[in-house]
């Protein structure tokens, strides 16, 4: 009798467990479900493509066909253009949002608070409002089709300012008392003790700001004008409404341009849902 | 040694490193943000075609405008029921994915990856895969329906399945944001009202709404608006997939102020349009930020 009811209490969490593991299996399966009929797609001909009824794996897998979409499109540019403007507009946000963040959150100075507020204030305000003045600036400027075009408007942002406020805020004094007193000036403070002290915080903050910049869309789209120049989302999807019925191609295409998104993510993912669950910024 | 300290160059260093600090972000955002706020709505007083030329000073007729304009009423419509559609779908089954992650079990890093990935994954490509899961006659979706015997469909070829195919698009690519927000906000809970509630027999659902429930609630509301916001602005999905199309059906309030402004380069009218939606979405937002500010502390 006795034997039968410790069994039960160990048998029933593990049922439990087992049920869930089932369901979010198979969730799981629907959630990834488009992304493996993207690669198996990508990997047939086009013939094989309009089979009916469709088979999941193609016969031969036609690794031609990334081949074929790399050449359709200047895929060798979109990549280059965005992760030039991806890597220049981290950098810029690491550099702008450490400055900012040490001064709100180490130095007293007249106007701190209200600037504060002006910094939140930017956070509320939807980017659709800025696109048509800023495209009007970079006409202005002659920076339509330009790097400066994708690069400049992006190095500062708000969020980076806050998550680095936030964590510098707990580092202890002591720290920077003993560096003001050797006659350490604040800029080498913050190069010297905070930023190594920060490398989680950076770390997601750079991710973020990385994966949110390769992913835009609508920038792209209206301050580039020139092919060469494009950003992959929008050199994909340009490519895409050329490309017609050339499935395979499209999902050859598409899966160029998601590879290097989905490989960050993986090797990062601890930096990347700390820093959603921090600020709540989806990226 | 320390007498450096008091020199009035040091002082005066002190005061300004700062705001030399600031410059630099201050600088971008003054160029890049609130000098476009203001001078959009500068805009939006003028009849202002394209970029440079012409332009004369009406008032408050291009708000007028819109406000009884047909086609931006149907934009609003368009996207309020793309919003009313997401958010109960992306919402409640985010939950339910979190609650199922909130045990002690193996895994929950894969599951982590597999939910996360529609999320990370731009709606350009996303929109293209979509776009040929829903083809009618070759389309995934479709000949899994067939298979089971089910109904096919247009998608998004017909105006009237349009909208809640984008539906399904944007709450699949959501679910595993709403996952990992919900997730946090759970394992917030103490064990202690659980284990509790336990002694005095509470069983799975009571526990969930006597005490999973509302303490969740600063999550939910901080996510809720969240979501509308980020559903509100929702444009590259809709550029992928429809174009706003078919027969404006999809043609949400971005996608409306894109024509407006880059296509038909309606500069002014689009300026009011894009004030327009500031005035909501910093509503929002600001309710949001109250809320941020306690989720943020309570970490």
């Amino acid at each position: 009798m006795l034997a039968l009811q410790i069994n039960r209490r160990k048998l029933m969490p593990l049922l439990g467990n087992g049920i869930v593991h089932l369901i979010l299996i198979s969730f799981g399966i629907i959630m990834i479900a488009p992304f493996i009929w993207m690669v198996t797609t990508s990997l047939k001909t086009l013939p094989e493509v309009y089979m009916f009824p469709p088979k999941l794996l193609p016969e031969k897998w036609q690794w031609s066909n990334y081949i074929e979409a790399w050449n359709y499109a200047p895929f060798g540019s979109f990549y280059f253009n965005s992760v030039f403007a991806g890597v220049m507009v981290t950098l810029g946000q690491l550099v702008t949002s450490s400055l900012a963040a040490y001064a709100f959150s180490r130095l007293r100075f007249p106007g701190r608070n209200w600037i504060f507020y002006c910094y939140l204030g930017t956070m509320m305000i939807p980017y659709q409002v800025t696109l048509i003045p800023s495209y009007m600036l970079m006409r202005w400027f002659g920076w339509i089709d330009t790097y400066q075009a994708l690069i400049v408007p992006f190095l500062a942002d708000t969020f980076g300012v806050f998550l680095l406020r936030q964590y510098f805020l707990t580092i202890p004094d002591s720290l920077e008392d003993a560096a003001l007193i050797d006659g350490c000036s604040r800029f080498r403070i913050l190069s010297s003790i905070f930023l190594p002290l920060s490398k989680p915080a950076l770390a997601t903050v750079a991710l973020m700001t990385f994966l949110k910049n390769w992913n835009s869309f609508f920038w792209p789209l209206i301050a580039i004008n020139s092919m060469k120049m494009r950003t992959l989302p929008v050199g994909l999807v340009l490519f895409v409404d050329e490309a017609g019925t050339q499935w395979h191609l499209q999902m050859a295409a598409s899966v160029i341009s998601i590879v290097p998104v989905i490989l960050l993510f993986v090797a990062a993912q601890k930096y990347f849902i700390r820093g959603i669950t921090l600020t709540g910024v989806k990226g | 040694m320390s007498s450096h300290v008091n020199t009035r160059k040091y002082r005066l260093i002190e005061f300004f490193t700062p705001y030399a600090m600031l410059l630099p972000s201050a600088l971008v955002f003054a160029v890049f943000v609130i000098f476009p706020v203001f001078f959009s709505l500068y805009m939006s007083f003028f009849n202002w075609r394209a970029v440079s030329s012409t332009r004369e000073f009406i008032g408050i007729s291009n708000y007028a405008q819109l406000l009884t304009s047909s086609e931006f009423l149907h934009s609003v419509k368009v996207t309020f029921a793309y919003v009313a559609g997401i958010i109960p779908i992306g919402m409640g089954l985010g939950l339910v994915v979190a609650l199922l992650l909130n045990r002690k079990m193996r895994g929950v890093t894969m599951y982590r990856v597999l939910y996360y990935l529609p999320v990370v994954t731009a709606w350009a490509a996303i929109g293209v895969v979509w776009r040929w899961i829903y083809q009618p006659s070759y389309g995934l979706l479709n000949v899994v329906l067939e298979r089971l015997g089910l109904p096919i469909g247009y998608w998004l070829s017909e105006p009237e399945t349009a909208m809640p195919s984008l539906i399904a698009v944007g709450a699949w690519k959501v679910i595993g944001y709403n996952a990992v927000i919900f997730l946090a906000g759970l394992q917030n809970v103490p064990q202690e009202l659980y284990e509790a509630a336990e002694i005095d027999g509470a069983g799975g659902l009571r526990k969930f709404t006597r005490i999973t429930w509302p303490l969740l609630t600063p999550t939910t509301f901080f996510l809720l608006i969240v979501s509308v916001i980020n559903s509100f602005q929702n444009f590259s999905g809709v550029y992928v997939m429809t174009k706003g199309g078919p027969m404006e059906s999809t043609r949400v309030i971005v996608y409306y102020l894109y024509q407006q402004a880059f296509v038909f380069f309606n500069m002014g009218y689009a300026s009011a349009v894009a004030w327009i939606l500031v005035l909501v979405v910093f509503v929002l937002t600001l309710l949001q930020m109250k809320f941020a500010d306690n989720k943020v502390h309570y970490q």
